[in-house]
């Protein structure tokens, strides 16, 4: 059974991608928690799945749509109601340029 | 210096003609105020789920035909994952796995002849939202109006070879979906967009080098540009002895340079998985026929038409049809007044060369069909001549006014009161002897400065049928 | 009898009969809460002025009969991770704190359209990631049972709620059985229905292929009659299923002879509670002597499903809960150096421990390298587990089972160890994982004096055989009120109670 060692640059990679920042203590509890959790999923390995197609959807539907009509009204106040901090008809984020 | 063969591939992206969104019920249309056009769905509220428009399914189906694509019948969406606030689920719903078409291809011209550029697939996806950066407080404004507007990806193979090649390639695509009707495919609002992988190797080399991926290219001109910038980059670096990166550039359309968007929060590494909030497509044998019925007429069709319907040359309906939009207008044009030869001329010679005096694309044209074909009533029923028609023409082109009150507006109108004009050829034959004795004497070309001498005197305006007849009527007395 | 010791259906009887008006049982159900709420803490939010007028112009139209359903006029509490338009909606977490929905999830809709008042919205596990509703940003929720332990979760407040009598019913959310184990914690009945059945438009999702809306009552009658009215096909929910037989309460009635029931011996192996398992017996042998065959049989692959569902509902969250970071809504960091530091500063402040600990697992499992070994792994698990599922069914009607392996544990005794509480879901999980309909009914006391759930899981689209087999049992037991509903003296801890009291947003609930 594969052992999963969780590095730090492991940790700070998933923090990146999660877009999560943890204290060290967090850290550290996070690693030690995902470790154990991993080693606990890695029973998954004793089964035997060759050939088993993936089931996302539990059920075999397809071909769900909507015609192409437009149903929506001005959606603007709605859409700023909730925005932390709004301008000229935007919600204000911190500057992507130069990111 | 060695020599290099460059080797590019594009991933083009192209917003369908679609009403509404892909996923919602929003419209699509440009130009809105700020976040008019978002509803829960394409501003990514809590709760809210995604339903499949399926006309997004019928263009995407409809270009993959078109480019020689074999359909996926079982096709599914995925979920890229990465953070950015015009993406306002921080997760794109796109296709990796099953997209929609794969295995096509577009023919282009070369100097070379024919080629054929291999299309690696074509998925569907959802546009992101618009960020406007103010300067004033130095910070990002988020619109999401775009966001959720239907997209599809076509993926090429590596096999252009040139700028030339890209543009050829560029071309014939936007050709192809314009006249599907599936998109406008407008460069510079963004309806088409075009992302270029690149990479050098020696020349004999069957070895493919490191590429680079360049983005934010919004003209023919930046592509071009960014292509020949980027092959001398990467050839300097291979000739300095050091690596080419594996990276994503993005061209900055005022610098006319790239530089590399690296950023340790940008991993890249985009978590796809299947979308759990949307159900497959089953596409069937049925359905695909039904596209290929309801396709329109392509260009091959159009040019075979245009011979052997308006007897228009190869040469001459080859550039009618170059762009959709031109051949439309033609066919409306023609429909309205029945003389395909003229409505040709018009396009041909005046329009094109307005066209080229402005650095415009065809697809640019913006007067209607109906002002064209009134213009040649006009020339044909004699109320204007040629030289009128032309600056009238020029009227046409630059804001679409109406021929008709144009001409009766600015008094451009040809005279037809035979007394009036009957007085003016009486003055002329009377003012130039001479060519009225050489006419009589047999030298009939003299006719021709006599037409000439009265047009001037009537100042353009004479119905040039009108004066003929005077003129051989008087002179024959 | 007091008004709010009626079920769903008795109270909408007694509106519908003129004998209460809907604003009465509105104005009972708040006073419950009132009363109640310092214990039990089961609401985040308290609609009490927005309830009492939307129960006047309720009762008008019944008066005018236009409203004449079983649940016209009676009052609802609703999981706080259904959206409802104007009326705050936070997921318990804090980077909800401030959110305000402009619509509201399809579910509550149909209940609003049958006559149902919306009284409130109820506490929960942050983001329904938890088994106790301590992972709550605003305190935790009591079991009306004995206020020392857990009301089970993620849709611990809906339970309480529902056992303390402060709703007559509730709506709850159940994505590894967030529905079911709680209210076998607190002694009340639940329906998760098959996959598809209740739109998830405006659930706030955490594992988008598993969670699924379901009803909270007293009784069988009301759930069936709940679950007959919030499902429904829903165009804006495309996993949304259309089916013809959602008339769930043609399956009340007192008959099981010769139905096939079958008990998983995975199901009471190591890790089950002796008293739990022994009451769960008691409850088939009652089955058997009512008609039903009942036998034991092997499952298979009980062991794995707890892995494959954390991996998958764990990378789903990681990308549904992605949307949270401090653009359009919810909680922006106060200071923060550019765009990147904000969305880590927001999220790591705005959510919880247990959330940031499955989002941090999800990432994981889905990144390159990484997905194949995990995500691909358990879904192809997942399609070995509802093929056990499908055999299974082919010799039985209803597979019967504990809904729990244990009773509600103390406040307090989880959070500490988390892969620990997560084999709590052991039973209920695998119905996610295939989409199977699962109901969950009081069955029994523990010596503690803490309720026992059964469990009765049914094949896909057979909710009312299921209903059967629990209405047929149910007939043969007296619903037990829990103390606090029952005005028994509560003993509440000193030291909690101030806790929640502080976090609690109680003071300022009630405006919204």
């Amino acid at each position: 059974m594969k052992q999963i060692e969780l590095t730090d640059e492991m940790m700070e990679y998933v923090g990146i991608l999660a877009k999560l920042e943890l204290s060290p203590q967090e850290m550290d509890a996070g690693r030690k928690d995902m470790e154990e959790m991993l080693d606990y999923i890695n029973q998954l390995d004793e089964l035997d799945t060759t050939g088993i197609e993936p089931l996302s959807h539990v059920f075999p539907m397809t071909n769900v749509f909507r015609e192409d009509v437009v149903e929506n009204g001005d959606g603007a106040t709605d859409t700023l109601k909730n925005a932390p901090a709004e301008k000229s008809g935007g919600i204000k984020a911190p500057k992507t340029i130069g990111e | 210096m060695k020599n290099y063969e460059t080797i590019i591939g594009l991933e083009v992206h192209v917003e369908l003609a679609t009403k509404t969104k892909i996923f919602c019920g929003c419209s699509t249309a440009f130009g809105a105020a700020p976040n008019t056009h978002t509803c829960p769905v394409c501003t990514g509220q809590p709760g809210a789920l995604p339903v499949l428009n399926r006309q997004v399914v019928e263009y995407a189906i409809a270009v993959g035909l078109a480019t020689h694509c074999e359909i996926t019948r079982y096709s599914k969406f995925d979920r890229k994952n990465y953070f950015y606030p015009d993406n306002p689920q921080n997760y794109q719903i796109s296709q990796l796995y099953l997209p929609i078409c794969r295995n096509g291809y577009v023919e282009i011209e070369t100097e070379q002849g024919t080629k054929q550029v291999r299309i690696h697939e074509i998925h569907m996806e959802e546009d992101a939202g618009k960020l406007i950066h103010d300067e004033w407080e130095d910070v990002s404004i988020v619109d999401y109006n775009r966001s959720g507007v239907p997209l599809i990806e076509i993926v090429s193979e590596p096999d252009m070879r040139s700028a030339d090649e890209v543009i050829a390639y560029l071309e014939a695509l936007r050709q192809t979906i314009q006249y599907l009707g599936a998109s406008d495919c407008k460069l510079n609002e963004g309806s088409m967009r075009a992302d270029v992988n690149l990479s050098v190797r020696e020349a004999g080399s069957g070895e493919l080098g490191t590429r680079t991926e360049m983005k934010n290219l919004n003209s023919f001109k930046a592509i071009t540009h960014a292509i020949e910038g980027e092959r001398a980059r990467q050839i300097e670096l291979l000739e300095m002895g050091r690596k080419v990166v594996q990276e994503t550039r993005r061209w900055d359309d005022n610098k006319e340079s790239s530089h590399a968007m690296r950023s340790k929060e940008d991993a890249q590494d985009y978590r796809y998985f299947p979308e759990p909030d949307l159900v497959p497509l089953a596409i069937s044998e049925e359905w695909i026929e039904g596209v290929k019925a309801r396709q329109p007429e392509l260009r091959p069709q159009k040019l075979l038409r245009y011979k052997e319907e308006y007897d228009i040359p190869d040469y001459d309906a080859r550039i009618l049809t170059q762009s959709k939009h031109m051949a439309d207008l033609f066919e409306a044009a023609v429909r309205l007044c029945g003389k395909p030869k003229k409505v040709s001329n018009w396009l041909m010679v005046e329009c094109m060369r307005l066209l080229k005096e402005h650095e415009m694309d065809p697809e640019e044209i913006a007067f209607s069909p109906e002002h064209l074909a009134k213009l040649i009533e006009l020339v044909d029923e004699g109320t204007i001549n040629g030289t009128v028609a032309k600056e009238v023409f020029a009227e046409i082109f630059a804001s679409d006014v109406d021929p008709v009150d144009y001409v009766a507006r600015h008094d451009l109108g040809a005279v037809n009161d035979e007394g009036a004009l009957r007085e003016c050829v009486e003055q002329v034959l009377a003012e130039n002897p001479q060519s009225v004795a050489d006419y009589r004497g047999g030298k009939t070309k003299a006719m021709g400065f006599l037409v000439g001498q009265t047009m001037k005197a009537m100042k353009g305006k004479a119905a040039p049928g009108l004066v003929n007849r005077i003129l051989k009527e008087l002179l024959s007395d | 009898m007091d008004i709010m010791q009626a079920t769903a259906v008795a109270l909408g009887r007694k509106i519908k009969e003129k004998e209460i008006t809907a604003v009465e049982a509105v104005e009972a159900s708040l006073a419950a809460i009132r009363s109640r709420e310092p214990q039990v803490n089961s609401f985040l939010a308290i609609n009490e002025e927005g309830a009492i007028e939307r129960a006047r112009r309720v009762q008008r139209e019944i008066e005018a009969g236009r409203l004449a359903g079983p649940l016209a006029g009676v009052p609802v509490a609703i999981k706080d991770n259904l959206c409802t338009r104007e009326l705050r909606t936070t997921c318990a977490s804090r980077i909800l704190v401030n959110y305000i929905p402009t619509y509201t999830a399809e579910a509550v809709k149909r209940l609003e359209a049958a006559g149902a008042v919306v009284i409130g919205k109820t506490n929960m596990d942050e983001f329904a990631m938890g088994s106790t509703t301590e992972t709550s940003a605003f305190g935790v929720t009591r079991n009306p049972w004995n206020p020392e332990h857990v009301p089970g979760g993620s849709s611990g407040g809906s339970c309480a709620a529902v056992a303390a009598e402060e709703v007559p019913f509730a709506l709850g959310s159940d994505t590894g059985g967030s529905l079911r184990q709680p209210c076998s914690f607190c002694g009340v009945t639940g329906i998760k229905p098959t996959y598809g059945t209740v739109s998830r438009y405006g659930l706030i999702a955490y594992g988008s292929s598993l969670d699924q809306v379901g009803p909270i009552a007293r009784d069988v009658t009301d759930c069936a009659v709940i679950l007959e009215t919030i499902a429904a096909y829903d165009r804006k929910d495309s996993t949304s299923i259309k089916r013809e037989d959602l008339v769930f309460s043609q399956g009340l009635s007192d008959d099981v002879k010769g139905l096939r029931i079958g008990i998983p011996r995975d199901y009471l192996g190591e890790g089950l509670d002796p008293e739990v398992k022994e009451t769960i017996l008691e409850a088939a042998k009652v089955l058997g002597e009512k008609g039903a065959l009942v036998e034991e049989f092997d499952l298979g692959l009980t062991r794995y499903a707890i892995p494959a569902y954390y991996v998958i509902a764990c990378g789903e969250a990681s990308s549904n809960l992605a949307r949270f970071d401090g653009v359009k809504y919810g909680y922006r960091a106060e200071e923060y150096q550019g765009l990147h530091d904000m969305y880590k500063k927001s999220r790591s402040k705005g959510f919880g421990a247990e959330v940031k600990r499955r989002i941090m697992l999800g990432s994981f499992v889905l990144s390159s390298g990484y997905y194949d070994a995990y995500y691909l792994k358990a879904l192809k698990v997942k399609a070995l587990i509802k093929q056990a599922f499908d055999r299974a069914f082919a010799s039985y009607d209803v597979i019967l089972g504990p809904a729990a392996p244990a009773t509600a544990p103390k406040l307090g005794e989880s959070l500490g160890n988390p892969l620990q509480m997560y084999l709590g879901d052991i039973y209920t999980v695998s119905a996610n994982l295939a989409g199977l309909p699962g109901i969950s009914l009081p069955c029994g006391m523990d010596s503690r004096g803490l309720p026992i759930g059964l469990q009765l899981l049914g094949d896909c689209f057979q909710e009312k055989t299921i209903i059967r087999a629990a209405y047929s049992y149910e007939q043969t037991r007296p619903y037990r009120r829990s103390p606090l509903a029952a005005g028994e003296a509560m003993q509440v801890g000193q030291a909690a109670a101030g806790e929640t009291m502080q976090d609690g947003p109680l003071a300022e609930r009630r405006h919204l």
